[in-house]
């Protein structure tokens, strides 16, 4: 079971490594080469679990199932792209003068911290260490955020800090509880490991599980961004460099709402009820609504894509809540496409806000005279995280509302609406941007778009058909979180 | 339940959690940040002698390294950096007043009511003292959140965050006697990383705004005006 270790200790190395050397001029790419390593170090471990089955090692501290193994690749995939961006991109910021040395340094090496502390909160089995990692990529995370040092990225980082800290503490409170339900039924030196505790989820305190439960979906909803908790997650995506809004999004998210379907596993075990799926179908639906709603009074475009953000993972949220093995599959199906576009809008985003000098969605006009490559991939964006066909997202979306009709026929509509208002809220905003007129000594940047391209090419060829073995993985990890198959 | 039919174990982590309550109103109701900070320093103290009772009752030599990161941590370390702070901006001698201080120690009353309320139908599992011991460490928690929404200086918020951490820890001394090793360094590794960063956020702030009065910080908004 090496390639974990590996692959956790090579993001060790580079937190270190960049610390010392992170101002260097070719350092960017470095950093790049770091996360190609992980991600072929991943896709080995996927091959390894596809070929042998769940793995558990070191002692059960790890565990990789069909569950979280295509998430950690996913994890590293958009680490490694992003990174592909973030190296010219961090270059041009330190050109401008907006970066110092010193800043370059703590970026490049907590750009490896997030990495690590993501790939442990999905790799281990011990639900302690992974509230403690998850805690630990805020810590990573949060000086990036106020990485350009204006007074309102202070702000965004403090409330970050605040907001997600004390959060989270919530969910350490529901993880004590858990822990406490599970040493009554004895073997207390085990009673953290999730495969311990599935194995007995029967025998756990429905009681205390269902008060643990709610602190762990408060918790870790805060992270998520779920709605009422979600006012962090503007701030620190809009004001932080891109490449880091890109991870947050594509990333930390999809990671958080990880650790709230783990814990939803046991919690169903226990209390044979839907008292879990109930709760986060509400905060789901209502994180998805509000967001929508919110996504029509923007003026930062990195705001406006942040809120989105919201909506969709409200919308996985809900269709995990649903359970199931068809909502399932679409929550699982949704949560890699909606990294995907995500992380490939930031960048699009990125370079138009290097090309125009402002987040301001109304100054910024005429992309697609100024250049062609960055208007269509903003646009192309919108329209798959809108929900359009071909693309991937409407694959996914489509079946969640199918198996919303089956189960909660009178949700439906609901669910259509809010939609369509997202639809509406983005493309008032985007239209403008794109086709606009072109500003007066508005020129072409240095760009580089292989990674938007990648993206939206990997969630088109998701629209148009799965992969066999892409789908054999998502029917798999259904199998194990909703009990049935497809 | 009668107390002294109890063993003495028993009877001495009860005290404790009162203790440890008592602690936090004392932090709810203060308005001169170095005693909000002393206060602080006493619960961290507190937690470390419960930690170290743990142990020696329990015979659970583990327990004895948490005593110490718990003193070093949260006795030594936030308090005297936070004390210096303060000097620093020289906030010493200011009281900060705080809007309906009654309101305020009455929401922290039902907040503890709340607390026994929500933990009820633990006690069809386990003992009235394990109700009391988490019941007063989930309020601890909610009387964190009280401080920081009740204070307006950054340096209240961090107080309000760390006996928030000191309330889960208690809990998890408490009901379960600690967590695996591992999870318990690692929370203490969070714990010193996030003081090492407000300390930085600290100088952040003061630079950009030039005090640490949190409500002066009101730039971003949920939709723009």
């Amino acid at each position: 079971m090496i390639a974990v270790y590996l692959l956790l200790l090579l993001s060790a190395a580079g937190i270190i490594f960049f610390a010392l050397t992170g101002h260097k001029d070719d350092i960017g790419t470095l950093n790049t080469r770091i996360n190609g390593v992980s991600l072929l170090i991943t896709i080995w471990l996927a091959i390894t679990v596809f070929n042998q089955g769940t793995i558990l090692s070191g002692g059960k501290a790890f565990l990789i199932d069909s569950f979280n193994v295509y998430l950690i690749v996913l994890t590293a995939f958009v680490g490694f792209t992003t990174s592909l961006f973030s190296a010219p991109y961090m270059a041009h910021e330190k050109e401008i003068g907006k970066l110092t040395d010193k800043r370059l340094k703590l970026y490049y090496s907590m750009y490896q911290g997030f990495m690590l502390a993501m790939y442990l909160v999905l790799t281990t089995n011990n639900m302690g260490i992974m509230w403690v990692s998850m805690e630990g990529a805020t810590l990573a995370t949060v000086l990036l955020v106020s990485l350009y040092r204006t007074p309102e990225s202070i702000e965004a980082a403090w409330k970050y800090f605040i907001l997600c800290g004390v959060g989270i503490a919530q969910a350490l409170f529901g993880t004590i509880l858990l822990y406490y339900a599970a040493s009554q039924i004895g073997d207390s030196g085990n009673a953290l490991l999730w495969s311990v505790l599935h194995e007995h989820a029967t025998q756990l305190n429905p009681d205390i599980l269902e008060i643990a439960f709610v602190f762990l979906l408060i918790g870790y909803g805060t992270k998520i961004g779920l709605v009422p908790l979600h006012n962090w997650l503007p701030d620190a995506h809009s004001e932080g460099p891109t490449p880091m809004s890109a991870v947050l999004s594509g990333l930390l998210l999809n990671d958080a709402l990880y650790a709230v379907v783990r814990n939803k596993m046991l919690v169903d075990g226990a209390t044979q009820t839907h008292i879990a799926g109930y709760l986060m179908m509400g905060f789901g639906l209502v994180s998805f609504l509000v967001a929508a709603l919110f996504l029509h009074r923007q003026k930062d475009i990195k705001r406006l894509f942040s809120y989105s953000s919201i909506e969709h993972m409200g919308l996985m949220t809900f269709a995990f809540g649903m359970g199931g093995a068809l909502a399932t599959f679409a929550a699982l199906l949704h949560m890699t496409v909606h990294s995907l576009v995500k992380s490939a809008i930031f960048v699009t985003v990125g370079h138009a806000a290097q090309i125009t000098g402002t987040q301001k969605m109304s100054q910024i006009r005429g992309l697609i005279k100024t250049q062609p490559k960055v208007g269509w991939g903003l646009l192309i964006g919108t329209v798959a995280i809108a929900g359009f066909p071909p693309f991937g997202v409407f694959t996914s979306e489509f079946l969640v509302l199918l198996a919303t009709m089956h189960s909660y026929p009178w949700l439906t509509p609901l669910l259509l609406l809010g939609i369509g208002i997202a639809f509406a809220g983005l493309f008032r905003h985007i239209q403008p941007m794109v086709f606009g007129e072109k500003p007066e000594g508005q020129n072409a940047i240095k760009a580089n778009l292989i990674p938007v391209m990648v993206h939206l090419g990997f969630a088109l060829w998701l629209g148009l058909a799965i992969p066999s073995f892409l789908s054999d993985w998502f029917s798999q990890a259904t199998q194990l979180i909703s009990g049935s198959a497809l | 339940m009668n107390i002294e039919s109890q063993d003495f174990y028993t009877q001495a982590i009860l005290s404790m959690s009162a203790l440890v309550g008592l602690t936090s109103f004392l932090m709810l109701g203060q308005g001169r940040l170095l005693r909000l900070i002393f206060v602080f320093a006493v619960q961290g103290l507190l937690l470390t002698l419960t930690t170290s009772l743990a142990a020696y009752s329990l015979d659970n030599p583990h327990l004895y390294i948490s005593a110490v990161l718990t003193f070093a941590l949260k006795v030594v370390f936030i308090p005297w950096m936070l004390h210096k702070q303060v000097l620093a901006m020289n906030m010493h001698r200011d009281v900060e007043a705080l809007k309906n201080n009654t309101a305020v120690m009455l929401s922290g009353a039902s907040l503890m009511v709340f607390s026994y309320y929500v933990l009820q139908p633990i006690i069809h599992t386990s003992s009235m003292i394990m109700l009391n011991a988490l019941a007063v460490s989930l309020s601890v928690v909610l009387l964190g959140l009280m401080l920081m929404i009740s204070h307006r200086q950054a340096v209240a918020h961090v107080v309000g965050f760390m006996s928030i951490e000191n309330g889960l820890f208690f809990a998890a001394i408490v009901a379960t006697n600690g967590m695996p090793m591992v999870v318990e360094l690692g929370v203490a590794f969070d714990v010193l990383v996030a003081a090492i960063l407000f300390g930085i956020f600290f100088l952040h702030i003061r630079t950009s705004i030039d005090s640490l009065d949190v409500d002066l910080m009101n730039k971003l908004h949920e939709v723009d005006k």
